[in-house]
């Protein structure tokens, strides 16, 4: 699957988001405190409007996950799925850092989220 | 020192007043002192007239030592009278032919009872009810053999009293007629003189109200014997006495050419000075901006004011609180402020239990809703607060409902509720509901809304659930979590001490040392909020950026279609013309919304996020800065134009709001600080619906706190009053400083005062009476600020690096095209 070239690693804030546009689409890439990296639609289902980038990371119970600026639903960044509403969630993209740079795959992942049956955290 | 003359026309408890005190302050005998009293015995104690039924003596009741009237300080002259004043010459004339000059002439020459002209009001066996010498009447007449029964005309406080003297008297038949529709109207007004209609009646003193007499009739001896209404009734008395008001005695006055008011009484002004030079009026026989007092305390004040102004401590007399509390047969009544207030602009609260005979009313403006004034009958619980907040000298509680009730009943309490008491009505939750989810786990009120949707429509119960379960923990024996949130087990009280106490600068240090895990959209932002606060630095600056909600992170309000808005600061709401004109410039090119903010404030919505740079370099360049609309912060400092333009103003109001705007800008606090600042009593700034509220007087400002508009209105509660400049200021200073180290995450001042045990006085006594000891840090923490600030949107436009997060999108150079606008109103706003 080919890659969309986003940024040098540095120039990502840490517990922050950053907009990038993949394939004509809005996605929030995410680089955590510990090293992690995630990447997830910007925009946010409950409101329509592309802003999860610019909600706060944290996390529950151990799951890191961003909450929308706009009315706090927040969202697994691994899963997609939203921890404030079941019928809510978003697509995952695939990020990856190659020689310093952040890439994220062309497509969303396909593969169908579990449904909330809880994984070991 | 010449000596003066001062001569006082009348010895009653007001006229002996004057004369102690001027005796009193007249260190160097500067004054010779005449006293013509018209009795023939010394000034006596009035007020307690009817306890010389019960046996007090006549030297029990004196208000004059033997040995003063026997010194020779004051010349009395007694059972005698002035018939006119020379007040060209400066004499009067007593009625024994004496000619007396003075120097100053002070008329005291109180009232005289009124007797209505009922036919035959006249005939044997009528009395009035004011001097001993009228009791010693009364009392022989009463117990003379076959007198059995007695009749008062009135039946207002000295009626009711001679009612009980005549019971006393051993009269078993005791009529009291009043022509109002039940007693003491003007005082108690109906509800409470309805129930005090019930307390008389339970005494065995007939009360007869809203009926009209008709004429009195004699008996074969001559005396009078019965009382005959306009209806045919008669009512038997073997003693009348009229108690149907008083008139001020201003005859002599009259006669010598001194203004007298149109309904009786001598006419003074402030300084108590009457139309003729040298002649002043104290007492009932004064008419004092077109009111006439009938009560001994406004007396007493008007004496004090005189004498002092003889004295060299000239202050004028202002008026009287008409507030009084009395035993009146046995019974507990008082009415205090403007106690019989009513119409359309009047909100009352009313307790009215006939069972026990107890009436309470309040008046409230309604507009404000601050207390006016009350009539308390049976129980006058609370009296001395109720008068206190009338008077502005105590803050108005916010449960004020809760003192309509009489000290023996105390309002139930959410604990003590029965299961089956409905708490949530919107969700027919019941209390027993919410005791059972306690008991199955629920220990807070997001869990109780989830479990039992209590609290979950209009929301006006959750206070209540709030205490019942953490009354319902308590006695489970269960620590009630402060807990901010899944990450640290502190409140942002502690969290802030902890802080400050290890001065931690970034996130790792405090994540890492008191907390757990990565944090969330809870602790963040009130980690971010403690650093900012504790050190003011860049907000932005280091880790914190990682903290803020995209408002603080974009220094902008993100708007529900994702654009920004952008508020600079206008302190005080004062603007040029050249920024004005900047403003519309900017707003027409990058095409904003522009809406004038309750803050008085101009907003121009619509932002794009990566526009936002631009339009703030030209909101500095016009010499404009950040307003903190994004921030948990002082917002505004809204302000009347105050003495500078305002014919009513007192002080300058723009100036003091805009010092204090300046002073406070930018400053980090729990929740978001409003404040208010009015240049006069008309409050047009209303500033007591501000967290701060300052309103001028002649003398300086009085500062309110905790007020807040938003769901749950609240008024501000008086705080201090007459402060100057730097008292405002620093008290200023000091509430907001303990207000940001004690507060919870997301708590108004309101709430917060609320929270704390002890309130309002509470925080008085750490910010004035530095009981804590802290009043030096909280200075400093100000002054900190003070010495600090700098503006946040001045400070990213001269960095670069903080520029480089307006970026719509990182690895593209396009828009973000996602918003749809149309056009309203000829501005563009969100599809």
């Amino acid at each position: 699957m080919s890659r969309v070239r986003i940024a040098h690693i540095d120039s990502l804030p840490v517990d922050r988001g950053v907009a990038a546009v993949v394939s004509g689409e809005y996605v929030a890439i995410f680089r955590l405190a510990d090293g992690e990296l995630a990447a997830i639609d910007h925009l946010d289902p409950c409101s329509n409007v592309p802003v999860l980038a610019r909600g706060l990371v944290g996390c529950v119970d151990g799951t890191p996950v961003v909450a929308s600026p706009l009315h706090k639903q927040r969202f697994d960044l691994r899963t997609g799925r939203c921890l404030d509403d079941p019928n809510v969630s978003v697509r995952v993209w695939r990020v990856e850092v190659i020689d310093q740079t952040v890439t994220v795959a062309a497509e969303p992942m396909t593969v169908a989220v579990e449904p909330p049956a809880e994984s070991a955290a | 020192m010449e000596r003066r003359h001062v001569l006082v026309v009348g010895n009653g408890m007001v006229g002996q007043r004057f004369v102690d005190r001027l005796v009193a302050a007249d260190d160097g005998g500067e004054f010779d002192i005449t006293v013509i009293g018209e009795e023939s015995r010394p000034a006596y104690d009035r007020v307690a007239l009817s306890s010389w039924f019960e046996g007090r003596s006549e030297a029990d009741l004196s208000l004059v030592d033997a040995s003063f009237v026997g010194s020779g300080r004051v010349d009395y002259r007694f059972g005698r009278t002035v018939d006119t004043i020379d007040t060209a010459a400066y004499t009067v004339l007593l009625d024994d032919g004496t000619v007396l000059g003075y120097d100053e002439l002070v008329l005291a020459t109180g009232s005289f009872p009124f007797v209505p002209p009922i036919p035959g009001h006249d005939i044997d066996g009528t009395f009035v009810y004011r001097t001993l010498d009228d009791l010693a009447d009364i009392k022989r007449c009463a117990q003379r053999d076959g007198c059995t029964s007695g009749l008062v005309i009135g039946g207002g406080l000295l009626g009711l009293e001679a009612a009980n003297a005549l019971r006393a008297l051993g009269l078993d038949d005791v009529h009291v007629v009043e022509m109002a529709p039940y007693p003491m109207p003007a005082q108690l007004g109906e509800g409470g003189g309805r129930m005090l209609a019930r307390w008389v009646d339970s005494l065995g003193v007939q009360l007869h109200c809203g009926v009209a007499p008709d004429h009195f009739e004699a008996g074969a001896s001559g005396t009078v014997e019965r009382l005959v209404m306009s209806d045919g009734t008669e009512y038997p008395c073997d003693v009348v006495i009229f108690s149907a008001g008083v008139r001020p005695r201003d005859q002599v006055a009259r006669d010598s050419g001194i203004d007298v008011g149109e309904r009786g009484g001598v006419m003074v002004d402030d300084t108590l000075a009457t139309s003729a030079p040298n002649v002043w009026a104290i007492g009932e026989v004064a008419v004092h901006r077109e009111r006439v007092y009938g009560l001994v305390a406004p007396g007493y004040e008007m004496a004090a004011a005189l004498a002092a102004r003889f004295t060299g401590e000239p202050g004028d007399y202002a008026g009287s609180d008409l507030s009084t509390k009395l035993k009146l047969l046995g019974v507990d009544v008082a009415s205090f402020g403007q106690s019989n207030a009513m119409g359309d602009d009047i909100d009352e609260i009313v307790y009215n239990d006939p069972v026990n005979r107890i009436f309470r009313r309040f008046a409230l403006d309604a507009a404000t809703g601050r207390l006016l004034g009350g009539a308390l009958v049976g129980d006058v619980s609370g009296y001395e607060l109720l008068t206190a907040v009338t008077l502005g000298q105590a803050t108005q509680p916010d449960d004020l409902p809760a003192y309509i009730l009489p000290a023996s009943i105390r309002p139930p309490d959410e604990g003590t509720l029965p299961d089956g008491a409905l708490l949530c009505s919107c969700n027919a939750v019941s209390v027993g509901t919410i005791r059972g989810a306690v008991a199955e786990g629920c220990t807070t009120v997001s869990e109780i809304k989830e479990a039992t949707c209590a609290g979950t429509s209009c929301g006006g119960c959750v206070p209540g659930v709030t205490t019942l379960v953490r009354n319902e923990l308590q006695s489970l024996g269960v620590e009630v979590s402060n807990a901010l949130c899944e990450h640290f087990d502190h409140s942002r009280k502690e969290l802030f001490a902890l802080v400050r106490f290890h001065r931690y600068r970034t996130w790792a240090e405090v994540l890492s040392n008191h907390g757990t895990g990565r944090g969330c959209e809870i602790c963040r932002p009130t980690v971010a909020s403690i650093l900012a606060s504790l050190s003011n630095g860049y907000v932005l600056d280091g880790d914190q950026s990682s903290l803020q909600d995209t408002n603080d992170h974009h220094l902008a309000n993100m708007q529900r279609n994702g654009t920004y808005s952008v508020i600079p600061r206008v302190p005080g709401g004062e603007i040029t013309p050249d920024q004005l004109i900047a403003l519309g410039l900017i707003a027409k090119d990058f095409d904003l919304y522009v809406k004038i903010t309750g803050g008085q404030r101009i907003d121009l919505l619509g932002a794009q996020m990566h526009d936002l740079p631009g339009i703030w370099q030209r909101v500095v360049d016009a010499g404009m800065e950040s307003g903190h609309a994004y921030g948990k912060a002082l917002r505004t400092v809204k302000s009347c134009v105050g003495s500078v333009w305002c014919r009513y103003g007192v002080q300058d109001s723009v100036g003091m709001a805009i010092d204090l705007e300046n002073r406070y800008r930018g400053l980090r606090s729990p929740h978001k600080l409003k404040m208010g600042v009015s240049g006069c009593t008309r409050e047009c700034a209303e500033a007591q619906s501000k967290d701060v509220g300052v309103i001028a007087t002649e003398s300086g400002w009085n500062l309110y706190v905790g007020g807040n508009g938003g769901r749950s209105p609240r008024h501000a509660d008086l705080f201090a009053t007459d402060l100057d400049d730097e008292t405002l200021v620093r008290t200023i200073d000091r509430f907001l400083a303990y207000y940001i180290r004690t507060a919870d995450r997301l708590q108004r001042t309101s709430v917060w005062l609320d929270s704390l045990d002890g309130g309002l006085e509470h925080v008085r006594s750490v910010i004035v009476d530095d009981e804590l000891g802290i009043c030096d840090e909280l200075d400093a923490d100000i002054a900190l600020h003070v010495d600090t600030y700098e503006c946040e949107w001045r400070a990213t436009l001269n960095d670069p690096e903080r520029l480089s997060h307006f970026v719509e999108f990182v690895n593209a150079p396009e828009e973000n095209t996602t918003p749809v606008w149309i056009q309203e109103r000829g501005q563009r706003v969100p599809a």
